[in-house]
């Protein structure tokens, strides 16, 4: 697929900059939907099979036609560039790379749904693509294609940044609301669900930036066009990210389906020392790993990605060579989870905490036999038990590593090892029984 | 010293709250603009936010607890957070942490005694393709190394 177009990172110098946006036919796409009915746009989207890009794969035109048509509440759209998830970091190219396609993407997706407010919610820590969007979304101003009468429509949308300050779980979509809200990143119980009762109990849509910023293309040359790329059942380019042992980590967007081996070997340009492949995690860090045995010819989309149980998530891949400790690894990611817990479950607020400690007596050579069973164990508390996937991010690594790399953890444990009794006062409990 | 905001401050603080139909969702914007001007944000700057937004300062704490980057305490003026999360961790991220504690004498979540530097271990900051790196104060800095870490200590020491 070497003749592939790029959707979203066009390689055209200063793309970024609204002049030469428009000199390549930006905001055309808008303008056209404008003309359009919101419910023709929709079935348009519909059409495109597109995807969520966000981890869930939600089909977003589905997503849209949640939303009620008849409501006397303002209604809202969030733009989801939280991108907190480890080895994700697609985001922050297209501020950086491509932000007005982004922009004419959220006001396409406003005008379809009937928004006149969108908020972006960006990572705090994104100080600099915040000033670049922020800067593009200025320029937008002043040709009109934000605020009141865009492009001499009758239709007026807003669009605001709002920045986070430092939470891995904003980038669920409840949680992400009430952040908006200026609450505590909480994630809410869903029903209702955000097209219902979103932001200030208004219908709201949340959408990736990534899914956003192909929207534009979908309307100009058509749902169907869009179908065609890549795989059938999840359609479009992807933005590959490759990071960890590679030699040339980076931002790859290619159709749906490339192989995995070819994103490693062709666009990664292979992976350092030219060691073999031990572990892959395909799309971030909560996405169960897959062995390196496991990856030749496996195409990297979401339904092809479940023959090895796993999932395409936000495509961040991380290829770990054979000289990686899988349990530090882990042990690692479980660390960020255990950080990044909310608190408000109870199987995930503690169950992070047991992971971790029981990993790093493991890691330290003082597991016993027995932690291995118990890791799977409190892994399967934990999924399915919480209020958001929060529970399935911790729980996956961990119960997928241990079934993929049991070598790799019984190495680590010792047959005879008692472990200090954690609670005296616990362990008199126990014993004075009459 | 009186905790107020500058008059530009207010002016951006009225901007935020027009973003959204109720004041009170300004608490975020709020935060950061009192961070930026009181360098952390303390009981009484908590309970100014509070009292400028009519929000119980017991909210006000609520949130910037929940928020890792808003400052509890006092930081150093040059705050280096090295990510060390998986992929600038199979990049050498731990290596280029020890390094900085050694150089500068101190342990992460530490401050250095002339206040210059403070260190701290960050979770995964979106930079995976340019690992290792840390974030200086508010912006990145990519694709580490010893050299580069030495140049940058040695810049900011003399500023």
């Amino acid at each position: 697929m070497s003749d592939f177009q790029p959707i979203i990172l066009k390689n055209i110098p200063d793309y970024d900059k609204i002049e030469v946006y428009l000199k390549h036919g930006g905001y055309k796409a808008l303008k056209k939907a404008l003309k359009m009915k919101p419910e023709e746009v929709i079935e348009e989207v519909k059409k495109s099979g597109l995807r969520g890009r966000g981890g869930a794969c939600f089909p977003t035109g589905l997503k849209w036609s949640f939303m009620p048509q008849k409501t006397d509440k303002p209604k809202y759209l969030c733009c989801n560039g939280d991108e907190s998830e480890p080895a994700s970091f697609k985001d922050r190219e297209i501020f950086e790379k491509n932000p007005h396609q982004f922009i004419e993407g959220t006001l396409i997706a406003c005008w379809a749904m009937g928004a006149n407010t969108a908020y972006i919610y960006i990572r705090g820590e994104y100080y600099k693509w915040i000033e670049l969007l922020q800067k593009a979304i200025n320029d937008s101003y002043a040709k009109g294609f934000i605020g009141k009468n865009i492009a001499g429509s009758k239709f007026s949308a807003d669009i605001y940044i709002h920045r986070g300050a430092g939470a891995y779980i904003c980038g669920e979509e409840t949680a992400l609301l009430n952040s908006i809200e200026g609450k505590r990143g909480i994630p809410r119980f869903k029903p209702p669900f955000p097209a219902n009762y979103g932001l200030w109990g208004c219908p709201t849509t949340i959408n990736n930036i990534e899914t956003l910023a192909n929207i534009p293309a979908i309307i100009e040359s058509g749902g169907e066009w869009f179908s065609k790329i890549g795989e059938p059942k999840h359609p479009g380019s992807l933005l590959y990210g490759l990071s960890g042992h590679v030699n040339k980590p980076g931002i790859y967007e290619l159709p749906s389906g490339t192989l995995l081996t070819e994103l490693i070997y062709k666009y990664g340009g292979g992976v350092k020392d030219n060691k073999p492949i031990k572990m892959i995690i395909p799309g971030g860090s909560s996405m169960p790993p897959l062995r390196g045995d496991e990856i030749e010819g496996l195409k990297m989309d979401n339904e092809n990605l479940k023959s090895v149980n796993s999932y395409i998530g936000t495509a961040g891949i991380v290829v770990m060579n054979e000289d990686t400790d899988v349990v530090k690894v882990i042990k690692r990611i479980t660390k960020f989870y255990y950080h990044e817990s909310c608190g408000q479950c109870t199987p995930c607020r503690e169950g992070c905490g047991w992971l971790l400690k029981i990993l790093d007596r493991i890691d330290k050579g003082l597991g016993r036999k027995e932690d291995i069973e118990l890791l799977a164990d409190v892994a399967s508390n934990i999924e399915g038990n919480t209020i958001c996937a929060f529970g399935e991010a911790v729980a996956w690594p961990v119960k997928w590593a241990v079934k993929k790399f049991l070598p790799e953890f019984e190495q680590k444990v010792k047959e005879n090892i008692s472990l200090p009794i954690a609670n005296k006062v616990h362990a008199l409990r126990v014993t004075y029984q009459e | 010293m009186e905790i107020k905001f500058t008059e530009e401050n207010l002016k951006k603080l009225d901007k935020a709250k027009s973003h959204y139909p109720k004041s009170d969702a300004a608490l975020m914007p709020a935060l950061w603009l009192a961070q930026e001007q009181f360098g952390w944000l303390s009981i009484d700057v908590m309970k100014y936010v509070g009292s400028i937004l009519n929000i119980p300062y017991e909210h006000v704490l609520g949130a910037a607890e929940f928020y890792t980057m808003y400052y509890k305490k006092p930081v150093g003026k040059n705050h280096l957070q090295v990510c060390t999360n998986i992929s600038c961790m199979l990049c050498g991220a731990y290596d280029i942490l020890d390094y900085i504690s050694d150089k500068l004498d101190i342990k992460t979540g530490e401050t250095t005694q002339d206040g210059k530097f403070m260190l701290s271990e960050a979770e995964c900051l979106g930079s995976c393709g340019t690992a290792p790196m840390l974030q200086l104060n508010n912006y990145y800095e990519e694709n580490l190394t010893k050299e580069k870490i030495d140049n940058l200590i040695e810049k900011l020491s003399k500023s």
